[in-house]
């Protein structure tokens, strides 16, 4: 390889070697994995028809399974939203005994396998479970129901959130609040004045990455969701329904239907960091 | 850290009344508790609901022990896979400069976006019975679709990015200087990687490697699609749990799932004191 020829490539010059051999490992790999297979759906997509695409893609049965992702995955964010917050807020301010193992488990969702997950909360809130006795003589079901699945997507979406905002909590300087209360604001003046819009980018992006994932995600909802079409059946779970019948092609028209939202919040999400690096 | 606002002296201005603070910490405990520990404590405590002996019999029944190996083998193919990748990708990413950079990177990032559903399904339309390269493999008797090769490549899509999301903002926020005064002093491109390189991101590559072998070993949805449940053939742990839970089989699905999940703990807990230990070098913290 001569150095001449990445040049072309490069911005700036640099010393270093292996800048070819790098990026072309790179490059072949990516094809390999990522970018080849996912072409594959697109390329089977574009070969159907318009009419083929939309009888399955987006059937009633469709619809309301995307209706259901969307809006168990919206509830769960939202609800992440608060509680994220007031869990990164704790463990950036405050002191408290335990803090160090309380940090350590909010990566759990990260770690622990999506199907345990799912049958541990399955477990847990059905009908005789430790919570679900006590919910259940209410009338509140929430196990095979769609709040069960959004109890699924809290739990997978949470360190998003809280991973999200804890570092620009940190690194958010005590002297503007003081400032602040120097000025004459309460404290809740300038927590809703200050601290929050200081913040808020990172908590947007939090929420909308912990959004993105539970529009995805399966191992954890299938076992706590009932699965019923129309009612608690997700979009995710709607493909394997369609493999399992060998209905590639319409298996392949719900997930170009996802695909092309997942790349929605991926742009909104890149979106909203460069918003975030501006403001700071 | 070292700017992290001192908590030692605050003036009462920047702090709220301790009722609220009180208020704010049980709330944290409580909903934390309810969402992740609670979910924790009954995997344990459903496995070993008929006790030890039955507990032991689950994990130790031929079907969960293929299990147990082949999910070991998958990882252990995927992960160095991801492993090598993520360090090329993260050099050339992180120590120079070119054109479509961070379009690179976002593909990179591109597999935490795809649901593990989809991630599965690419590989059934490339190399299914009805796929791109199907009719070719059949013609050659290579079988990748509902078996080990496809469960591997699904796993190796899903963990994709992990090391080299680990890698990237550490090696770019060390710069370059060290690997050139390295090369300057005469040391060939490789040893400068070997001595100079990797002792500075050690630390963040073992942290990579074991989110991505965590996830590797856990993957549930994209190897459910590859794999065809064909029991003690192509069941993964987390399939062999999916089985056992459907068959009524709770207190041996839970066995199973508490295997996993000591995985989970001992990854967090091999993280937690990378992070004790190693704060300064993993401070260029990463996001997922």
């Amino acid at each position: 390889m001569t150095i001449g020829r990445p040049r072309i490539y490069m911005k700036s010059p640099s010393p270093l070697p292996g800048f070819g051999i790098s990026l072309g490992y790179t490059l072949v790999y990516l094809s390999i994995i990522v970018l080849l297979p996912l072409a594959a759906v697109f390329s089977k997509t574009a070969a159907m028809g318009w009419h083929e695409f939309v009888a399955v893609g987006l059937s009633k049965r469709a619809i309301a399974a995307y209706k259901l992702t969307f809006g168990t995955a919206f509830v769960a964010a939202m609800t992440n939203a608060a509680f994220g917050l007031i869990v990164a807020w704790v463990l950036v301010r405050y002191e408290f005994w335990g803090k160090k193992f309380v940090d350590a488990l909010i990566d759990l969702p990260f770690a622990l396998p999506t199907a345990v997950a799912g049958i541990a909360l399955t477990s847990i809130y059905a009908a005789n479970g430790w919570i679900g006795r006590y919910l259940e003589p209410h009338g509140i079901k929430v196990a095979y129901t769609p709040i069960g699945i959004s109890i699924a997507l809290i739990f997978v979406g949470l360190p998003f959130v809280v991973r999200t905002v804890e570092p620009v909590l940190k690194d958010l300087g005590l002297d503007v609040e003081e400032a602040a209360a120097s000025l004459g604001a309460n404290r809740f003046a300038t927590i809703r004045r200050v601290v929050l819009p200081a913040i808020f980018p990172a908590l947007t992006t939090g929420v909308t990455l912990a959004f993105a994932r539970a529009v995805g995600e399966y191992g954890s909802v299938i076992f706590i969701a009932g699965n019923m079409p129309f009612k608690s059946e997700i979009a995710p779970l709607l493909i394997i329904v369609q493999l399992e019948q060998y209905n590639y092609a319409g298996a392949t028209a719900i997930a170009t239907v996802m695909l092309a939202m997942s790349f929605f919040l991926l742009l909104v999400v890149n979106m909203l960091q460069s918003w975030a690096r501006h403001r700071s | 850290m070292s700017d992290r606002p001192t908590l030692k002296g605050r003036h009462a201005s920047v702090s709220e009344p301790r009722l609220v603070r009180w208020l704010l910490v049980a709330i944290a405990l409580a909903f934390l508790c309810v969402s992740v520990v609670l979910p924790l404590v009954s995997v344990f405590s459903e496995a070993l609901r008929n006790g030890v002996s039955a507990y032991i019999d689950s994990i130790t029944d031929p079907d969960a022990i293929s299990a147990i190996k082949l999910t070991l083998l998958v990882a252990f193919i995927a992960v160095p896979f991801n492993l090598v990748f993520g360090v090329a990708a993260a050099w050339c990413v992180s120590k120079f400069e070119f054109w479509g950079k961070s379009f690179l990177s976002t593909l990179i990032d591109l597999p935490f976006s795809v649901s593990p559903v989809i991630s599965g399904l690419i590989y059934v339309l490339l190399y299914g019975a009805h796929g791109w390269f199907g009719p070719w493999l059949q013609a050659h008797n290579v079988h990748i679709i509902f078996a080990t090769a496809g469960i591997v490549m699904a796993t190796t899509f899903v963990t994709f990015p992990f090391v080299a999301r680990e890698l990237i903002p550490l090696m770019q926020e060390q710069g370059s200087d060290e690997e050139q005064a390295a090369l300057s002093l005469g040391a060939s491109g490789w040893q400068t990687f070997r001595r100079v390189t990797l002792p500075n991101i050690r630390w963040s590559l073992l942290y990579g490697v074991l989110l991505c072998n965590a996830r590797a070993m856990g993957e549930f949805g994209a190897v459910s699609v590859v794999s065809g449940h064909i029991r003690g053939l192509t069941n993964t742990m987390p399939l062999h749990v999916e089985i056992l839970y459907n068959e009524y089989n709770f207190v041996a699905a839970f066995s199973v799932a508490s295997l996993l999940a000591l995985l989970a703990l001992v990854t967090l807990a091999v993280k937690s004191f990378l992070e004790w230990r190693h704060a300064d070098e993993l401070a260029a913290k990463h996001k997922h």
